[in-house]
């Protein structure tokens, strides 16, 4: 498996994901070899590098805990592969480093395979880089199949796939469409569907994703099929806060970007503080709408009702949830989606967005277009006034989350390999 | 020899629906009608449905002169909007009521759930409907059913002190247990009202699974459909089919062969079995009670349970209920012709069933008669109607109030002054009622 992050420190919904699913894989009896880039570890990265030398021994240590994980074994590659971030970004990144001079070379811990190569000085080149650490280790590993999480290793998994003649899996998180809306960037989306072409089958995490795969990619729908995400809330424990504030709060949280709509989230709170004065909105996060988010803000002179966090992390942010009364994702595009999931854990009512996978799968959430600022102010409102809803609607949602187990997406997944198999 | 009865009942009700509500509309909006959906909807199943279907009854009572009938009950929401939206709708029905082979009978006006909460309130509703029926149709129920066929033992004597001899309910196997629904029964507590029980089966079989594909028995035509009829009478007295008459045409479009079956089936049933067609008040004079039916918990003929968890089963259902019903005293106190309208509206039964979060379980069938994405949606919006509504009451209450108090200065009674007599009561409510409809129709 081909993955580029993984717990405890992840910048998004992806590394959840591949704990969850290769735990899922490991009970369904399914061994998994997970490879994945390592970052440099410099001390000069900005705040989006998050995995370094020290979260790779959190990791292993996490590893030995769990009994199951003797199926899983690791593999990191020395790596710049940073996720959430586009070509031009890494660009500015690396050559940030180079002026820096930190650019010692780096071998992954408990990595059998040193890779001596060059760091490339572009994104598009370490993908290749990757690619071709990938066939070597493709050549020399027993496996039956390669799965590859998102585009930075799709690469990765077409290389491996043409050394071993295995069949191919290629897992799409998110696409370009959801990350950048109309502007993507070609050549992202060309590899991306080089992946997608190449696959024996192709993953999507939602139906929202597949109808994008098929559409926008052109690809054959037979070969296209959902799984839908899960949660795992084993290591979640209660938390009891004090409340600063007497009103109520109502939470975003997310990256402040684009495909994450927080303008919606600012003009529904607008309409809300004008007919139901007792309440605060916090914007958890960051992004680079944050700023124009803040403009915003104090132009509709809303600022001492409405506040920013900054990025959460951790702890933080399930704190953020045992503050908040009512969760709001009102995303533009969003492939899956687990906060809301991660919400409703702690009992908060959710509004998420129609665009949103998750949508598919949850029935105690309320559901409302991304755009129509109305109906997002009409459904905080509610579940602020009315009592008898917020309760139904925590209540329930709680049952309703318990019940999405990785296991059943990883037994979907299991039986995709098996007939991919064949 | 005794000839056994089939007696067909359809349930007409078509709900006044309300606007997407926003909160921010609250005080300055009220307005709480769809108009344009209430319009349509009506055209379209007024088309597919009710004119279609009321021209084969007519065609058939004219077939078998006075071997078929038939009964409704039309609730007055449906009525006051064929009025508004499809008058040719009433026009069929009339002719219909003409040949003296249909029975109308009696409910709420508003298809309400009143009958669980008050008898003084159910009453009145159903005096209302009474009214509307003599106006339109010249004729005086003489059978009650309640809003999905609600029936307990306590709103069974209720309906009894209204002066109801017969009563139509639902054949819940819970209620029943060996029993069989083909016999008259009648009210544990009142014995001189008689109980008609549905045959859910047989009537689901065509109100359900007619155009099934997968059900065992498609395609199902009408000769062996009076067949199944013939052979379930053996010992029994009659069959109850009742449904809803949206069946025709609207939930079973007309590809399905649906009024070909319709059609059709007199003709199966003279032909194969000693059925005759009566209305519910003819099949109870004729046929002798078995047995009381002890009903101490209110069923209904919704969904697998045949309770009430489909209007009032979670809390949602219940705070919006309690809300709507907690306002009453006010709403009558003040008595205004446009609240009253809106009280009427506001009660159908249809608001609590958008609201059912069993949407997820017995979902195709809720899911499509609601026209909200969620329960939770259903609940905002009627909660934000009913929270502008309430504020209303309140303003008018306490003006009347203080007016009261002021001109009670002079006057010796006060108290008097504040408590509405009932008939008064009433009687301005009819007027507030034309009102309304005269001010709607320009």
């Amino acid at each position: 498996m081909f993955g580029w992050e993984f717990p405890p420190h992840i910048a998004g919904g992806l590394g959840t994901a591949c704990l969850g699913l290769t735990k899922g894989l490991a009970k369904q009896g399914v061994e998994v070899l997970f490879v994945m880039p390592k970052a440099s570890g410099d001390e000069d990265q900005s705040s989006a590098k998050i995995i370094n030398a020290s979260d790779v021994e959190a990791l292993y240590n996490l590893a030995d805990i769990e009994e199951y994980w003797k199926n899983i074994n690791f593999m990191e590659v020395g790596s710049n592969l940073i996720p959430y971030m586009d070509p031009e970004q890494f660009e500015r990144e690396v050559s940030e480093q180079k002026k820096y001079g930190n650019r010692t070379e780096r071998i992954g811990f408990k990595n059998k395979y040193t890779f001596s190569g060059k760091y490339g000085a572009n994104l598009m080149e370490e993908v290749a880089r990757y690619a071709m650490v990938a066939a070597t280790i493709a050549r020399q590993q027993r496996f039956d199949v390669i799965h590859a999480h998102d585009w930075l290793t799709y690469a990765a998994g077409i290389a491996a796939k043409k050394v071993t003649g295995k069949p191919l899996v290629i897992h799409v998180h998110a696409t370009e469409f959801d990350r950048s809306g109309e502007n993507v960037n070609s050549l992202v989306f060309n590899l991306e569907r080089q992946g997608m072409l190449a696959a024996d089958r192709v993953i999507t995490v939602s139906n929202l994703t597949r109808n994008i795969v098929i559409n926008r990619y052109g690809i054959d729908p037979a070969k296209v099929v959902t799984v839908h995400n899960a949660v795992d809330f084993q290591s979640y424990s209660e938390m009891n806060v004090e409340r600063g504030v007497k009103e109520k709060v109502v939470t975003f949280l997310g990256r402040i970007t684009y495909q994450k709509g927080p303008e919606y989230f600012i003009e529904a709170a607008n309409k809300v503080l004008k007919a139901y004065p007792n309440v605060r909105f916090v914007m958890a996060g960051s992004g680079d709408l944050m700023n124009r988010s803040i403009r915003r803000v104090a132009r509709l002179k809303i600022a001492t009702r409405f506040h920013f966090t900054g990025f959460l992390r951790g702890q933080d942010v399930q704190k953020m949830f045992a503050h908040s009364d009512v969760y709001v994702m009102p995303s533009v595009s969003e492939p899956f989606g687990i906060s809301p999931l991660e919400a409703m854990r702690s009992g908060v009512p959710t509004i998420i967005s129609k665009q949103s996978g998750v949508a598919e799968v949850l029935k105690h959430a309320i559901k409302v277009d991304f755009w129509d600022v109305d109906a997002l102010a009409d459904s905080i409102y509610g579940l602020l006034k009315y009592p008898a809803l917020s309760e139904m609607a925590g209540r329930c949602g709680l049952d309703e989350v318990n019940t999405l187990k990785w296991e059943n997406a990883a037994f979907k997944l299991k039986k995709i390999y098996e007939e991919v198999k064949r | 020899m005794n000839k056994k009865t089939l007696c067909l009942y359809f349930q007409v009700h078509q709900p006044v629906r309300l606007r997407k509500y926003h909160f921010f509309d609250l005080g300055k909006s009220h307005d709480y009608y769809d108009d344009f959906a209430n319009r349509t909807i009506t055209r379209k199943v007024a088309k597919r449905c009710y004119l279609p279907a009321n021209q084969m009854m007519l065609e058939l009572i004219q077939k078998y002169g006075k071997n078929f009938k038939v009964s409704f009950s039309i609730s007055g929401l449906a009525l006051e909007q064929f009025e508004k939206y499809a008058p040719e709708v009433i026009e069929s029905f009339k002719a219909l009521a003409k040949t003296g082979c249909v029975e109308f009978l009696a409910e709420t006006y508003s298809h309400s759930l009143a009958s669980l909460v008050d008898e003084k309130e159910f009453n009145l509703q159903v005096k209302q409907h009474a009214d509307l029926i003599k106006k339109l149709f010249d004729y005086t129920p003489v059978t009650f059913r309640n809003t999905e066929l609600v029936y307990s033992d306590k709103i069974g004597e209720m309906v009894a002190r209204m002066g109801y001899k017969t009563m139509l309910t639902e054949g819940a196997k819970h209620v029943l247990g060996w029993k069989s629904p083909d016999f008259v029964y009648t009210n544990s507590l009142n014995p001189k009202l008689k109980l008609l029980l549905k045959n859910f089966r047989l009537s689901d079989d065509i109100a359900f699974r007619f155009s099934d594909k997968s059900w065992g028995e498609w395609p199902l035509t009408a000769e062996k459909y009076a067949g199944w009829l013939a052979e379930s009478v053996k010992n029994e007295d009659l069959i109850n089919l009742f449904m809803d008459y949206e069946t025709l045409g609207e939930h079973q479009d007309v590809s399905t062969g649906i009024f070909a079956f319709m059609a059709n089936l007199p003709q199966q049933v003279f032909a194969t079995s000693a059925f005759e067609f009566l209305t519910p008040a003819e099949a109870a004079a004729k046929h002798q009670p078995v047995a009381p039916l002890n009903v101490p918990f209110a069923i209904s003929w919704a969904d697998e349970e045949r309770d009430l968890t489909a209007w009032l089963g979670n809390e949602l259902q219940l705070e919006a209920f309690e809300e709507l019903y907690k306002v009453r005293d006010k709403v009558k106190a003040v008595n205004d012709p446009a609240l009253n309208y809106d009280y009427c509206c506001l009660q159908a039964s249809d608001h609590f069933y958008y609201m059912c979060t069993k949407l997820f379980s017995d979902g195709a069938v809720h899911k499509y008669f609601t026209p909200y994405d969620s329960p939770y949606e259903a609940f905002i919006n009627y909660m934000n109607v009913l929270s502008d509504f309430v504020a209303r009451v309140d303003e008018k209450y306490d003006n009347k109030e203080k007016k009261a108090v002021k001109s009670s200065v002079p006057v010796e009674a006060p108290v008097k002054k504040t408590v509405v007599p009932k008939a008064s009561a009433e009687k301005n409510m009819k007027e507030g009622k034309k009102a309304v409809s005269r001010t709607r129709k320009k």
